[in-house]
């Protein structure tokens, strides 16, 4: 099965079930859910660091108040439903690619830093649209989970057009 | 055939925008990411209440630069529409929240 992904896709396959042979459990799909969103606003907090423009700036906010709340309905979700979040190797596999990705960033300056973070903003917020639209959303089997996700979804299509707009400003 | 109780409410209806010169108030909602109605129509000098059911901050922003305005979090914010014209305007944190405003003289 992973014989078929090329590097470059590995961690978009992986959310969207080529590490699941079942499909993921409702436990994992929020630690999933949960650190893509975290991940995001590490993104976003170190180009509020590192930026001067004013539309990339306005953005990286966007994304630190929204995946916040996102990330505190999710809290609160998984605390109602008496749900742990459980790690597992998507999680993983994508805050290992998030690393190296800030990692990356911290090196570029200027204008450059900000296509680079605008571009991996669109980027990122593609692959867990496709993820949470054909692996997460299906996959979950709390109604009220699935529910959050697809509020997610839309936020997460939000944002993946907006960063598209900032992209074609930044040229 | 009509029911005979909608005759005196058209009527009622008919007579009660004829005759009223008072501003009304249009309600608009933003819930789960979409603006309710889609499109909406209101005359100049009305008000319109955008009440934003979502946990996430939304603006109502016109493409014509007409206006611009932030809701917060479960609140609701009012304006009242000056201009007459079709108003296409978006969120400018979630561009896929669209809708249309109709204003008539």
């Amino acid at each position: 099965m992973f014989v078929r992904l090329s590097a470059a896709i590995a961690a978009v396959s992986l959310i969207s079930g080529a590490a699941f042979a079942a499909g993921p459990t409702d436990p994992q799909i929020a630690h999933i859910a949960y650190t893509a969103g975290t991940i995001d606003i590490a993104a976003a907090k170190q180009a509020l660091s590192k930026t001067s423009n004013k539309e990339v700036k306005a953005f990286a906010q966007d994304m630190v108040r929204d995946h916040e709340a996102v990330n505190k309905k999710a809290l609160d979700l998984v605390k109602k439903l008496k749900v742990t979040p459980e790690d597992n190797d998507t999680s993983k596999t994508l805050q290992k690619n998030a690393s190296a990705k800030l990692e990356e960033l911290s090196k570029l300056k200027g204008a450059e830093f900000d296509k680079a973070y605008i571009a991996n903003e669109v980027a990122y917020h593609k692959a867990v649209d496709n993820a949470l639209e054909t692996t997460l959303i299906p996959s979950a089997s709390n109604a009220e989970l699935k529910s959050l996700l697809e509020t997610g979804l839309k936020i997460f299509q939000g944002h993946e057009q907006h960063a598209e707009q900032v992209a074609s400003e930044l040229k | 055939m009509t029911p005979r109780w909608i005759v005196p409410i058209v009527a009622a209806l008919a007579l009660g925008i004829s005759v009223s010169a008072q501003a009304a108030t249009v309600e608009i909602s933003m819930e789960n990411l979409e603006i309710s109605p889609a499109e909406a129509s209101a005359k100049v000098g009305d008000t319109v209440r955008l009440v934003n059911k979502d946990d996430f901050a939304h603006t109502a922003t016109a493409r014509n630069g007409d206006f611009d305005m932030m809701i917060p979090p479960k609140k609701t914010v009012s304006m009242v529409l000056k201009k007459a014209g079709k108003v296409e305007y978006y969120c400018r944190f979630h561009p896929n929240m669209k809708a249309v405003l109709n204003i008539v003289p």
